[in-house]
C-alpha cells in the first residue's frame, strides 16, 4: 500500500546523507507556519496556565456561595454572573479548566499507554496474541462509547477519577488499531532485522525502534483524543454519572444550570463557551500536527 | 458475497458473546442492591433478601451470567425488568422507535448539510467558501451537542416559541430540533471527510481524462469524482448512523425523549440490571450490523471491492 511505502521513504531519509535534520524539526517548523495551529496551541497553552493559577486568577472560590446574589447576570464584579446559589461563575469556570485539563490528558494518557502496548504486543508478535488482543478490541469497539463509559462510570461510581478511567478504557481500541499498524509496516524492516541479528531483546527493540518510528500518528490520534475525551466527560457529568457537585466541571456546570435556561441563560453560556472554545483549539492544532506529521495528507 | 455475509455475522458471535460478558460483569459489580431499590430503603432485611433470592442474585457469579445466556440462546429471553416486570425486549421496543427516529432524522440532515458543503470546499479548495464552511465545520466538531440542544431551545422553544422544547408528542415539528441537535455535530465530521476525499480524488489521472474529452464540469465532480470519493463518506456516515442509534444518550436528556439512551441512564439509576444488560447488547447488535450494512454497501460502490467479498 501506499502508506507502506511512504513510511518506507520517511525511514530511510535519516540515513540519506544530504539530510540531517530530524522528522521533528521539519515538522515542527511546518507547524509553525500554520496560524490556525498556533493559534490553538495558544489557546492550549493558555488554559495550562489557567489551570496552574487558578487560585491567583479566580477573584473568588469554587464554592463559595451567596444566596443573596444568586443568579445575577454579568456584571463588574462577577463577569460571567452568578449561579443559583450565587457562586461566582467565572472562578468556577477557571478552576474547572483544572478537572477537564485532568480528564482530558489523563484518560488519554490511559488509552494511549494500555492501547500502545496492547497494539504493538498484537502487532509485533502476530499470530495468537494479535488474534486475542484485536478480538477483545472489536469487543470494546462494539459498544459505543458513550455507553460504555456510562456503564463503566455505574459499576465504577461517578467521580473524578473513575471518569478518567472510563473514558480511557474506551480509548484504548483506538490507540491500539493505529500501533498495530504501524508495527507491522515497521516489523519486517531491515534495521530491525539488523537490531534482531546483534541480539536485541524484544522489549527492546519494540521501545527503541518500533515505536518511535510509530510515535506521529499516535501523537495526532492523542491530541484530538484529549478534545474528544474532555466532551465525554462533559457529557457523563451532564447526566450526572460524572464529576460530582460542588466540584467545578463544565458539563456539570450545564446540567445544573438547564433548569435556569429560561430565564437566566447566561450560566450556561458561559461553561458551553469554555468547552467550546477549548476543544476547538485542540482541534486547530491537532488538525495542524496531522498535516505536520503526516506529508501523505498534506495537499 | 452470500458467503461472505454468512461469515460476517458468524464473526458477530463471539464478538456479541464477549459484550455478554463485559456487560454484565460491569453491571454485577455495579454497586446498590436491587432488591433495595424495588422495596425501598425501608423495607424489612427478610423480605428484600426474599427478593434477592428470587431475582438470582444470590447465585455465584458464572451462574447468574450462565443462567442470563441461556435464556438468550434456548429462549429468546433476554431478562425481566426488575422495576416492571416486563420482558426486556419489550422495554427496548417500546423506547427503539423514539431513537430511530432521532438517528434517521439526525443522519438526514448531517448527509444532506454534510456531503454538498464537502463537495463545494473541495472543487474550490481555499476560496472563502472553502475557508468559512471549514471554520464552521470545525466549530460544529467542538460543539458539545447537549449545549448546542439548549440554545437550540432556547432561541426556537423558548424565546420564538416556533417548536416545541421536548417530547415527541407534536409529530414532525417536535423531531426538528433533536434533529438538527444531532445532525449538525454528524454534518461537519461528514463535510471533513468529503472535503480530504474529494480533495484525493480529484488530483486523479482519470479526472483529467474526463475533463480533457470535454465532460461537463458538473458531471466531473458529481459523478466522476463523488463515485471514487465515496467509500470513507458511506463510512463515516454509517459511524455517525450507529453511533446515533446507541449514543443519542445527551440529545435525548436534554430534549426528554424516551429513546433507548435515556433507558439505560434510568435504569443504571434503578439499578435495573437485566434492562441495562439486554439494551447495551441490543445496542451493540444493532451497531454491528450497521457496520456490516456499510461493508456490503462498498460492493454496490466499488466493484473492486464486490470481487474481494467471497
Amino acid at each position: 500500500m501506499s502508506s507502506a511505502n511512504l513510511s518506507k521513504q520517511a525511514v530511510a531519509l535519516p540515513t540519506a546523507p544530504m539530510k540531517k535534520r530530524s522528522p521533528w524539526v521539519a515538522a515542527w517548523k511546518s507547524l509553525r507556519r500554520n496560524k490556525a495551529a498556533m493559534i490553538g496551541l495558544f489557546v492550549i497553552v493558555l488554559l495550562i496556565i489557567t489551570a496552574i493559577f487558578a487560585e491567583q486568577i479566580a477573584p473568588f472560590g469554587y464554592d463559595d456561595q451567596n444566596l443573596v446574589n444568586r443568579l445575577q447576570p454579568p456584571s463588574a464584579e462577577h463577569i460571567f454572573g452568578t449561579d443559583n446559589f450565587g457562586r461566582d461563575i467565572f472562578s468556577r469556570i477557571v478552576y474547572g479548566s483544572r478537572v477537564s485539563l485532568q480528564v482530558g490528558f489523563i484518560a488519554v494518557g490511559i488509552g494511549a499507554i494500555a492501547g500502545g502496548a496492547l497494539g504493538a504486543i498484537a502487532g509485533f508478535y502476530g499470530r495468537h496474541a494479535d488474534n486475542i488482543i484485536m478480538r477483545i478490541m472489536d469487543i470494546l469497539l462494539a459498544i459505543p462509547g458513550i455507553l460504555l463509559a456510562i456503564s463503566i462510570v455505574a459499576s465504577l461510581g461517578p467521580g473524578l477519577t473513575n471518569v478518567m478511567i472510563a473514558v480511557g478504557i474506551g480509548a484504548i481500541p483506538g490507540y491500539a488499531r493505529i500501533v498495530r499498524a504501524s508495527v507491522l509496516i515497521v516489523r519486517d524492516q531491515e534495521f530491525v532485522e539488523a537490531a534482531r541479528s546483534v541480539g536485541t531483546s524484544d522489549f527492546r527493540i519494540v521501545m527503541k525502534h518500533i515505536i518511535p518510528n510509530s510515535l506521529a500518528p499516535i501523537i495526532v490520534q492523542a491530541t484530538l483524543g484529549v478534545a474528544g475525551a474532555i466532551l465525554s466527560a462533559a457529557g457523563l457529568s451532564f447526566i450526572g454519572l460524572g464529576i460530582q457537585p460542588p466540584a467545578p466541571e463544565w458539563g456539570a456546570m450545564l446540567s445544573e444550570g438547564r433548569q435556569f435556561l429560561r430565564d437566566n441563560p447566561h450560566v450556561t453560556t458561559f461553561p458551553g463557551l469554555a468547552i467550546m472554545v477549548v476543544i476547538f483549539a485542540l482541534n486547530l492544532f491537532g488538525d495542524g500536527l496531522r498535516d505536520a506529521l503526516d506529508p501523505r495528507l498534506k495537499q | 458475497m452470500h458467503k461472505y455475509i454468512l461469515k460476517r455475522l458468524l464473526a458477530l458471535i463471539p464478538v456479541m458473546l464477549g459484550v455478554s460478558l463485559i456487560i454484565f460483569t460491569m453491571m454485577y459489580f455495579t454497586p446498590g442492591d436491587p432488591a433495595a431499590m424495588m422495596l425501598g430503603e425501608s423495607a424489612p432485611p427478610e423480605q428484600r433478601e426474599a427478593l434477592r433470592e428470587e431475582l438470582g442474585l444470590n447465585d455465584p457469579f458464572w451462574i447468574q451470567y450462565g443462567n442470563w445466556l441461556r435464556g438468550i440462546v434456548l429462549e429468546g429471553d433476554i431478562g425481566t425488568s426488575y422495576t416492571t416486570r416486563r420482558d426486556v425486549a419489550d422495554e427496548i421496543m417500546d423506547r427503539f422507535p423514539a431513537t430511530l427516529q432521532l438517528a434517521v432524522s439526525g443522519v438526514v440532515v448531517a448527509v444532506v448539510l454534510g456531503v454538498p458543503i464537502g463537495i463545494i470546499s473541495a472543487t474550490r479548495q481555499y476560496s472563502i467558501f472553502d475557508n468559512v464552511s471549514m471554520f464552521v465545520a470545525l466549530l460544529g466538531v467542538s460543539m458539545p451537542n447537549f449545549w448546542m440542544a439548549m440554545l437550540l431551545i432556547l432561541l426556537f422553544a423558548v424565546n420564538l416559541q416556533w417548536l416545541p422544547s421536548s417530547g415527541l408528542n407534536h409529530g414532525f415539528r417536535s423531531l426538528i430540533l433533536p434533529a438538527i441537535t444531532l445532525g449538525t455535530g454528524a454534518a461537519a465530521i461528514i463535510a471533513r471527510m468529503t472535503r480530504s476525499s474529494m480533495l484525493e480524488v480529484i488530483r486523479q489521472d482519470y479526472i483529467r481524462t474526463a475533463r480533457a474529452k470535454g465532460q461537463v464540469e458538473s458531471k466531473v465532480t458529481n459523478v466522476h469524482a463523488l463515485k471514487n470519493a465515496l467509500i470513507p463518506i458511506i463510512t463515516v456516515i454509517g459511524l455517525q448512523f450507529g453511533g446515533l442509534l446507541g449514543g443519542a444518550v445527551l440529545t435525548e436528556t436534554v430534549f426528554s425523549i424516551p429513546g433507548v439512551g435515556r433507558l439505560m441512564v434510568e435504569s443504571i439509576g434503578q439499578r435495573n440490571f437485566p434492562v441495562v444488560q439486554g439494551g447495551v447488547l441490543f445496542i451493540a447488535i444493532t451497531f454491528s450490523l450497521v457496520n456490516l450494512l456499510v461493508d456490503i454497501l462498498y460492493a454496490f460502490v466499488d466493484p473492486r471491492i464486490k470481487s474481494q467479498y467471497k
